[in-house]
């Protein structure tokens, strides 16, 4: 056993006595999100691929907690928008984020999802935040996959952050309202 | 016994008079003109005679011209191939550029329903007969046809690029 | 036949109304909407259902629709590859392929053996990525998820191949006009060298995994089929239409860049269901690795470029040295480079049959028109007569089969 070389994750700061542990609640509830994010892979092109590739053996997301990818958007918790989104795609994607439920999280992966990507076109989104907020944008045509999973990461550390009363908070149901999301 | 393209020419110029113009050898494509109202007729004899035997549609596809003169703005172009003795074909229909209007080949080669779809929702080019001609890549709503020349290739509503950036101007964009 | 202008669900919530079942059920309608995990891509099927039964469907496709015709008419002939990498993303070497062999026929440039050779194999080994995500994705969709993971690690390897010769895994942006832009490496040799020994004996382990086996044979055979007259009728082209039963192939038929040189089988099915196409798919891996070997075998020497300098890129130290590699550099990368007033089109065998590329120029540094024929686009008009009357389950395995690549359905 001590020659394991499985990495966990460290405890968060706390008090600790015989058979107690006692911390934040929003740093266990953070700490439980975040390594436990069921991603909602919302593959259109290019990036796709690349994503199938990081879920594949090689670059393994599953050791970050993505191990069962939810196309179900009600049991997902991030939104992974990965390729280019078209105008005619722009409704259902906002109908997927809707359905999600809280606390849910947005990466734009890929040149496209971020900002249009080289398709400065009649017919592309120039960027997904026209109409869902996003958390964390991962450049790149495509993005290699360990960028994908930098940006898995950062999403992480967004979420181990996170207050558990930020869904409720004004501030976000501003950026809600400002997108027209109910 | 190969195909010609004089023995194509021969017997597209007994057949179809004064139809079929413009015969020339593009690198290694036939092609040759036809006027817009018996493309059916042309391409019907030209899939079932007995030595020409063009039985496959690769590719339909429309072209707008803007500098032609009006009866030539847009065309039509098929391109056919005959498998049994490997020989490719265009075919190019001009269409009048107010009412672009052709029949549907759709009876002859069943590929040819999205193609059309595509070139109508491009140009706006009506396939008369075609069983169910409205817009396939571009959304529903749209009214205008953005591969005409006049259309823009960027959306016009943008609001975080600064074109004076970008050292565009109305001439130029 | 107007009401076929109305969105399907109108006219399917039409027919539910006036037919019913004779024991009270009715059918109904179901969106196999545009993101679901088994439609690799984002393409639409609305499905008239009668309980698990699909009696009538229509497809909507363009929801990834990037105007790339559009694009190609404002951009210098250098910028376009990259709209090309990105149509058929799986085996995008082929298309950069594809159109700087356009290019060559409509400058009249001749290129030299060792250029044709290399593209030879570089295409292959696109080809074998692209069967190898066809095949295994359609054994994750009849429930086999192992085979997926292992042979995608030899995807991998070959995206260390295209990253040795030109640097970018996926979007390849590979070569110019007349040739490539460096002499592949030793490593990239060695490379795939190493795939040669290490690939087949996985992919043979893949095929005895899933060919011969009770569960998927069920799950494929007789799915989806389509006859050989009314696949050449839609256009079909490539492995969905050799698995009818026709030998049509670009490679043998036309043959660009050397392919006479080599040896090599056509793999042909019989009825044109999943099952035929899975194993012409595998079957064309072993071809293509046979490809690769012969090539490698009867590499010739000589230089990796035509000798174009209106056209390719002169080396460094000369730019910064002489006048005319000066000149020659401005005016390529500024997009001025001399092209006839031509036509011509030009067709290779992609991963998915005929990719055609129909070039207009008008003697200005951008095309005057360009049209993609795209063979996913053509052949999937043709699926929704193909799963009528089978199970919804059929309707899933008989798209993964047809590997229907969204960037080039819609382009």
């Amino acid at each position: 056993m001590s020659d394991s070389k499985v990495n966990i994750v460290d405890a968060p700061e706390g008090v600790q006595g015989e058979g107690f542990f006692a911390t934040k609640l929003s740093d266990v509830v953070g700490l439980a999100r975040a390594n436990s994010l069921w991603p909602l892979p919302f593959a259109t092109s290019c990036c796709g691929i690349e994503f199938m590739a990081t879920m594949a053996s090689h670059y393994d997301v599953a050791r970050f907690g993505s191990e069962r990818m939810s196309f179900s958007p009600r049991q997902a918790d991030m939104l992974l928008v990965m390729g280019t989104i078209a105008k005619k795609m722009a409704p259902i994607l906002r109908q997927v984020y809707e359905q999600m439920a809280e606390p849910r999280w947005v990466i734009a992966v890929g040149a496209c999802a971020s900002s249009g990507g080289i398709f400065d076109t009649y017919s592309v989104l120039q960027g997904i935040d026209k109409v869902i907020p996003v958390d964390v944008y991962v450049p790149g045509c495509p993005p290699r996959p360990e960028q994908i999973l930098d940006g898995v990461m950062r999403l992480q550390d967004l979420v181990k952050s996170e207050s558990v009363r930020r869904r409720s908070s004004p501030e976000y149901q501003e950026l809600l309202a400002s997108y027209n999301i109910s | 016994m190969a195909l010609e393209t004089s023995d194509i020419q021969n017997k597209l110029v007994d057949n179809f008079e004064l139809i079929t113009t413009n015969f020339e050898q593009q690198h290694d494509i036939f092609t040759f003109e036809v006027d817009s109202e018996s493309i059916i007729e042309v391409m019907t004899f030209l899939r079932d005679d007995k030595t020409l035997r063009f039985n496959f549609l690769t590719d339909v596809c429309g072209i707008h011209y803007p500098d032609n003169e009006i009866d030539r703005q847009f065309a039509v172009v098929y391109h056919m191939h005959n498998w049994m003795d490997n020989v490719r074909i265009r075919i190019k229909c001009f269409l009048n550029g107010e009412n672009p209007e052709i029949d549907t080949v759709t009876s002859l080669f069943l590929g040819a329903n999205w193609q059309e779809r595509e070139t109508y929702d491009f140009y706006g080019i009506i396939f008369k007969g075609h069983p169910q001609l409205k817009r396939i890549l571009n959304m529903d709503e749209m009214t205008s046809f953005p591969m005409r020349k006049e259309f823009p290739l960027e959306d016009g509503g943008r609001t975080d690029k600064d074109d004076r950036f970008f050292g565009r101007t109305t001439d130029n964009c | 036949m107007s009401d076929l202008l109305l969105p399907p669900e109108l006219r399917y919530a039409d027919i539910i109304k006036q037919r019913q079942n004779e024991d009270g059920s009715e059918l109904s309608i179901l969106n196999l909407g545009p993101t679901h995990p088994a439609t690799h891509g984002i393409f639409q099927n609305i499905l008239l259902m009668d309980g698990e039964r699909i009696v009538e469907g229509e497809g909507t496709v363009g929801y990834i629709h990037r105007a790339f015709e559009k694009i190609a008419e404002n951009r210098p002939f250098y910028q376009i590859t990259p709209l090309t990498d990105r149509m058929n993303y799986c085996s995008s070497p082929i298309n950069n392929m594809g159109w700087w062999m356009t290019l060559e026929k409509a400058l009249n440039i001749e290129v030299p053996k060792r250029v044709q050779y290399l593209r030879v194999i570089v295409m292959e080994l696109a080809r074998i990525a692209d069967h190898i995500i066809c095949n295994s994705v359609l054994g994750v969709d009849t429930g086999a998820l192992t085979g997926f993971l292992y042979v995608f690690q030899f995807r991998e390897k070959i995206y260390e191949i295209y990253e040795e010769i030109c640097g970018a895994r996926l979007t390849t942006n590979m070569g110019r006009i007349g040739g490539f832009e460096r002499e592949w490496s030793p490593a990239a040799f060695k490379k795939i060298n190493d795939f040669l020994e290490e690939f087949p004996p996985v992919w043979q382990e893949f095929e005895n995994l899933l060919l011969r086996n009770r569960i998927f044979m069920d799950r494929t055979i007789n799915v989806g089929p389509i006859s050989a007259e009314r696949a050449m009728s839609y256009g079909f082209t490539g492995p969905n239409l050799r698995a009818s039963g026709i030998d049509y192939d670009i490679r043998v038929m036309q043959p660009y860049s050397s392919y006479e040189d080599f040896d090599f089988k056509i793999p042909v099915g019989q009825s044109g269901d999943t099952y035929d196409r899975f194993c012409v798919r595998n079957a064309e891996v072993w071809e293509s690795i046979s490809i690769i070997k012969q090539a490698l075998a009867k590499m010739p020497e000589g230089p990796f470029h035509a000798n174009v300098p209106d056209y390719y890129l002169p080396p460094k130290e000369d730019v910064y040295t002489t006048m005319e590699a000066l000149i020659y550099h401005f005016k390529i990368v500024m997009g001025e480079i001399p092209v006839p007033v031509t036509e011509v089109y030009h067709p290779v065998e992609g991963g998915n049959g005929e990719l055609g590329f129909y070039l207009i120029t008008d003697g200005s540094r951008t095309p005057f028109r360009l049209h993609f024929r795209r063979p996913c686009f053509i052949y999937y008009q043709a699926f929704n007569e193909m799963v009528k009357g089978q199970m919804l389950s059929d309707a899933i395995a008989t798209l993964s089969s047809l590997n229907v690549i969204a960037g080039e359905l819609d382009a």
